[in-house]
């Protein structure tokens, strides 16, 4: 197998973007990646693109084809990849397995959801889609509902409080206000998160991350070839996925994603790194009990008190490990497809030194998680600065 | 929901039929059609859980799933039956904020929700607690 790099990344503004259309936005993304890897666009060998549910959203399958036509790349494959919240995610690990086998030498791994133009019921119907549609929606079940059924549970084993979860949303809200391209510019307070409207308690409104429109972009290289176009090339040296059962009732646990630590120590035992190794990360936030839990999981701190270190700041910019310093879900928004490149994006401009005001000094080794659903499939990869 | 699709899940929704393997002897709700543990090897069988089981989470409901809003704010949760399985249910007939983590519940036959579109009513199990 081949080392792989990461020689160009690319993202759209996220929020409401009504005046954008699907095809606009991952031109965008494509564009500014092929800018920022100085790349011709001839020279691209094959893409891989993560989108949840175009037919739901915006009633167009067959993307995979669609995007390569509208960004000027036919002939070359073009597939379409899906795993519920995790799609972007699991197009990234293609991409890499891509790149390892020596099949390909530059391919890229795009990410997209067009949320906007449904109203939200629909939208949220459509999310719901991750889940068990006999066995839980059909008897009422959200998504909301079932992490707040995690969230009952870890507060019930461990002691986790209301306002342990509502701190993650005002670090990541913080955090979004130095992300040019996050959905929210708007610091939250911990009073505000725990008077917000209830969705399904324990979580409010302002637990829950939003409907979101965007799109990002990496282009992979062979680690051999990658100074040819990047001075600073970021290589990914650890791939990991992992599946769970798609209904929380079956799985043992309700307090840890098993599709998590699966899909962890994978990654890490291809990285040849440990938790402790890792300068910073981008987890799966959707609720902010994901994160408490993903930081569980990862093995950044000991299970139960992913409330406990995020309460002493060690999960803040600045502190022992910090955890989505773009904002996460909650701040940057989540558009599903897109979020696991999204996530890619702001780990390679970390690495590179890039990150502005929400720079992680000296960052060298950098972790992304991304989740499908409550836990059915998990898939999380290591960076690492190439010097 | 068409109809075919909710039709062939009636005996689970509304007899709690879930599946036995003749192999391990392990109980599974929902139903499955190859036993996770033993697969080829496994042989399943149609099992009626005991319509007992204790509340392992809840959490309540104020923004509800689609076709669910007339029931509002409602308690979604997972009860861990009797016999093993754990299932996803709303816990009916009480306040809110009575439901506890550990409480006894029977699982009863309830009204569902409704689908306007082909009119069709939907049934199926809901907990209800038992008061010590
Ligand atoms: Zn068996």
């Amino acid at each position: 197998m081949r080392d792989v790099a990461v020689i160009g990344v690319g993202i759209t503004k996220f929020g409401e973007l009504w005046d954008v259309s699907f095809r606009e936005m991952i031109i965008e993304a494509g564009a500014r990646a092929i800018e920022d890897a100085k790349i011709d666009g001839k020279q691209l060998d094959a893409m891989y693109v993560g989108n949840m549910s175009s037919g739901q959203f915006i009633r167009q399958e067959h993307t995979g084809a669609l995007i390569a036509d509208h960004a000027g790349l036919v002939p070359i494959p073009s597939t379409r990849v899906e795993g519920a919240c995790a799609s972007g995610g699991l197009a990234l690990r293609q991409a890499v397995i891509t790149v390892a086998s020596g099949i390909h030498d530059f391919v890229v791994a795009a990410g997209i959801e067009k949320m906007t133009d449904v109203l939200s019921g629909v939208a949220m119907g459509a999310l719901a889609t991750a889940a068990d549609q006999e066995w839980e929606v059909y008897v009422g079940a959200t998504f909301p509902g079932l992490y707040a059924l995690m969230a009952r549970r870890h507060m019930y084993e461990f002691g986790t409080t209301e306002e342990q979860m509502a701190m993650v949303a005002v670090k990541n809200h913080q955090n979004a206000c130095f992300n040019p391209c996050a959905q929210y510019h708007m610091k939250v307070t911990v009073d505000a998160v725990l008077n917000s409207p209830p969705v399904t308690l324990p979580l409010k409104l302002l637990d829950c991350s939003p409907i979101t429109d965007g799109a990002a972009c990496v282009i992979l290289a062979p680690a051999e070839k990658a100074r040819k176009f990047n001075d600073t090339p970021i290589l990914i040296t650890g791939t990991g996925q992992a599946s769970d059962s798609i209904s929380l009732h079956s799985r043992p646990s309700l307090t840890s994603l098993r599709a998590t630590t699966e899909a962890a120590k994978a990654a890490y035992k291809m990285a040849g790194v440990g938790p402790d190794d890792i300068d910073l990360a981008e987890v799966h936030d959707c609720f902010t009990i994901a994160e408490l839990m993903a930081i569980e999981d990862l093995g950044f701190c000991k299970k139960g008190e992913g409330g406990k270190v995020t309460q002493e700041g060690e999960t803040a910019i600045g502190g022992r490990i910090p955890i989505n310093t773009s904002g996460g879900l909650k701040g940057k928004g989540h558009p599903v497809g897109a979020t696991g490149i999204a996530q890619a994006v702001e780990i390679v401009q970390q690495l590179r030194g890039e990150a502005g005001k929400r720079q992680v000094d000296g960052a060298e080794i950098g972790l992304a998680h991304n989740v499908g659903g409550s836990g059915g499939t998990a898939v999380v990869h290591v960076f690492k600065r190439g010097d | 929901m068409a109809v075919p699709r909710f039709w062939r899940e009636i005996p689970s929704r509304y007899n709690l039929i879930g599946s036995r393997c003749g192999n391990c002897n392990k109980v599974m709700f929902p139903p499955r059609h190859i036993c996770p543990h033993c697969r080829r090897i496994g042989k399943l069988e149609p099992y009626k859980l005991k319509p007992r089981g204790k509340v392992v989470s809840y959490a309540i409901t104020h923004v509800a799933a689609n076709g669910f809003e007339d029931q509002v704010p409602y308690v979604l949760a997972i009860v861990e039956l009797e016999d093993g399985p754990r299932l996803t249910t709303q816990i009916t007939d009480c306040d809110p904020a009575e439901v506890k983590i550990g409480d006894e519940v029977e699982i009863v036959f309830r009204r569902m929700g409704e689908e306007g579109e082909d009119g069709v009513l939907y049934y199926g199990y809901k907990g209800k607690l038992v008061k010590p």
